[in-house]
């Protein structure tokens, strides 16, 4: 049986933001004519749109519903991956990183690996992150298919065709333009149909400590409001994490990866306009990264405190019962009534809509620029380039359909994404910060480093697989959940890609300093801000977002 | 080549204006006989469209297209 069933108000709704992202897709195609303006959106956006953009490509589906299950089933805990998860790596590519990315003039993240390691690790990382996105396409589509079912009771391949040929209409008529203009509308509406729901369950449960109470009677013994307080030991906290996981693989490998070097949320901050635009943008967006716990992990949390049903793992669901990745959609359905619910159903499809546009666009831009350009066809008009995006950009989503039934298979989804990350994000990061801070990084030490890196990633998952002893040499604890255990796997693989990277360079011929400008640190003229005003410079918002992020650490230890 | 782009503002504060007069509309249509959700009593969908319809129209404005 259907949680809710939509009146005409909620189905006018839904249908015109259909329309309107549309219309948005045909209206930008006229601009979207040569290859920098269908990859890169023309370079053209302000910091603002660009970091928006920027925030919006990682809000989809998967933060709405992954998270808000994962924060039901660990508690605040889950805020971690917001926070220390989130907002050092974003003010860290702001500041550090993206002066090289912007200068270097790359179209992709590949493209830089191109320039400073040549076609090995260029080649490697574009394979990889090509197949990764499309796995994660799939889980999007998977997580929209969930969400129709248990709201609407909507047919799942009904759901899934719909919203893909929507996105794969509008994403290939105007390339990254009408990605980051329907993820800027997805932004807004995220916020005006999900932030009713915090507000009512607060009301509801009178305030943090009535909604505390309730937690502690519901769930005796357990503790799921506290950030740090219960990482000291990995049996006292509901994730078996210890502290260390969160600090060093999370904060320090596993985020850094992602928000600095997964392209699909990168590609955005490349489409700035200048590069102190480039430099906001991601500091923007750490702003209202920091603030989405309240419209994601607040629901879940809540959903501990007044849904009169336990949610369960997908694994253990029987009929009658809901899992914990339907704690939103229970959550909206709770509060909201005829024309809310639309808008709350709309900003849920909108974050799908928008993860996969983010998906395939990426995709779309790293195929053609990183795999078909290099490897397939060298020597090209730019025209049949742009061609080749569209072309790909349908294709890809047809893959993308395939992988959606990979993600049921999973207890939580956000399992599922994180052990991707694991293998493929967290040891790109060692190749990407190696080659932009050390000058003796060489090609064959990227290439190398970034294969094992990848390599010994996925051999930990399968070890852990075969033999799940192993988990308490990897996760330095057998209670570990899978995303502690993720935590871990891409701390060692970070590690392993880093030391290969550093030995196999030293025994080999590093690149003339000639060839390294605009991508390293140190041979590298970076523009200066010394007549900037303190409120235009990105470095002071970076600060202030740093001091921002403590004191919230503070008040939720 | 010169482009006139439409700033993302106006499609955004559009799309806002238009959702809050219907959110708003049904909800006044509502207000006899309220929806059984929890703290339906509040009439959320009144106030809620309102500021919508307010944030979009404001948008609307300021982000127009020009000439």
């Amino acid at each position: 049986m259907n949680i809710i069933a939509l009146k005409s108000v909620d189905l006018a709704i839904i249908a015109l933001y259909f329309v309107a992202v549309l219309a948005i897709g045909f209206y930008l195609k006229r601009f979207a004519t040569s290859g920098q303006d269908f990859f890169l959106a023309g370079r053209e956006m302000t910091a603002w749109v660009a970091g928006l953009s920027f925030l919006s490509a990682n809000l989809g589906s998967l933060e709405l519903l992954g998270w808000a299950g994962s924060a039901y089933q660990y508690g605040i805990l889950a805020a971690h991956w917001y926070w220390i998860g989130a907002i050092p790596a974003m003010v860290f590519l702001g500041i550090v990183m993206m002066p090289f990315y912007y200068i270097s003039k790359t179209h992709s993240v590949p493209g830089y690996l191109q320039l400073r390691f040549g076609n090995g690790a260029s080649g490697l990382s574009a394979i990889t992150f090509a197949v990764m996105t499309i796995l994660m396409s799939g889980v999007n589509m998977y997580a929209m298919a969930v969400v129709m079912k248990v709201m609407l009771g909507w047919n799942i391949h009904f759901s899934i065709w719909v919203s893909s040929l929507t996105v794969g209409i509008y994403v290939a008529a105007g390339g990254l333009y009408s990605a980051i203009f329907n993820e800027v509308l997805q932004f807004f509406l995220i916020w005006f149909g999900a932030l009713l729901i915090p507000v009512f369950g607060l009301i509801e449960t009178g305030g943090w400590s009535g909604m505390v109470a309730r937690i502690q009677s519901n769930f005796p013994g357990q503790d799921f409001t506290h950030l740090w307080s219960t990482l000291g030991n990995a049996q006292d906290n509901p994730m078996g994490m210890h502290w260390t996981g969160i600090v060093f693989g999370l904060g320090a490998v596993l985020s850094m990866g992602y928000w600095t070097t997964d392209f699909l949320v990168v590609q955005r901050v490349l489409s700035a306009k200048d590069i102190r635009s480039a430099k906001m943008a991601p500091i923007i967006g750490s702003f209202f990264k920091m603030a989405v716990p309240l419209i994601v992990i607040l629901p879940g949390v809540l959903g501990l405190a007044v849904l009169p049903e336990k949610l369960v793992p997908e694994s253990a669901l029987q009929a009658g019962q809901h899992s914990y990745n339907e704690v939103l959609p229970l959550m909206l359905a709770r509060y909201m009534g005829p024309g809310l619910l639309g808008l709350g159903v709309t900003a849920l499809v909108a974050g799908f809509m928008a993860g996969m546009a983010g998906n395939v666009s990426a995709f779309a831009t790293v195929w053609t620029y990183d795999i078909y350009r290099p490897y397939i066809r060298r020597q090209a008009a730019d025209a049949h380039y742009v061609s080749m995006g569209r072309w790909c950009t349908v294709i890809g989503l047809f893959i993308s359909i395939a992988t959606a039934y990979v993600a049921m298979g999973f207890a939580s989804i956000m399992d599922y994404v994180q052990a991707l990350f694991s293998f493929f994000i967290a040891p790109l990061f060692g190749t990407v910060l190696l080659g932009m801070l050390w000058k003796r990084a060489t090609g064959p030490g990227g290439f190398w480093g970034l294969l094992a890196g990848v390599g010994s990633s996925v051999a930990m998952f399968f070890w852990v697989k075969l033999n799940p002893g192993a988990l308490a040499i990897i996760a330095l604890s057998d209670h570990a959940k899978p995303l502690a255990e993720d935590m871990y796997r891409a701390l060692w693989s970070c590690l392993i890609n880093v030391i290969v990277t550093v030995v196999v360079s030293l025994a080999t011929q590093p690149k003339p300093l000639s060839e390294l400008k605009g991508l390293v640190m140190g041979v590298t003229d970076i523009p200066k801000e010394q007549n900037v005003p303190l409120l235009h410079k990105p470095a002071f918002w970076a600060a202030v977002s740093i001091a921002i992020l403590a004191i919230l650490q503070w008040i939720f230890w | 080549m010169q482009r006139h782009l439409i700033p993302v503002w106006f499609f955004v504060g559009l799309l806002l204006a238009v959702y809050g007069v219907l959110i708003a509309a049904s909800g006044i249509a509502e207000l006899g006989q309220p929806a059984k959700t929890v703290l339906a009593e509040l009439h959320a969908p009144v106030w809620w469209g309102a500021l919508l319809a307010v944030v979009g129209g404001i948008y609307c404005v300021v982000f127009r297209p020009r000439g």
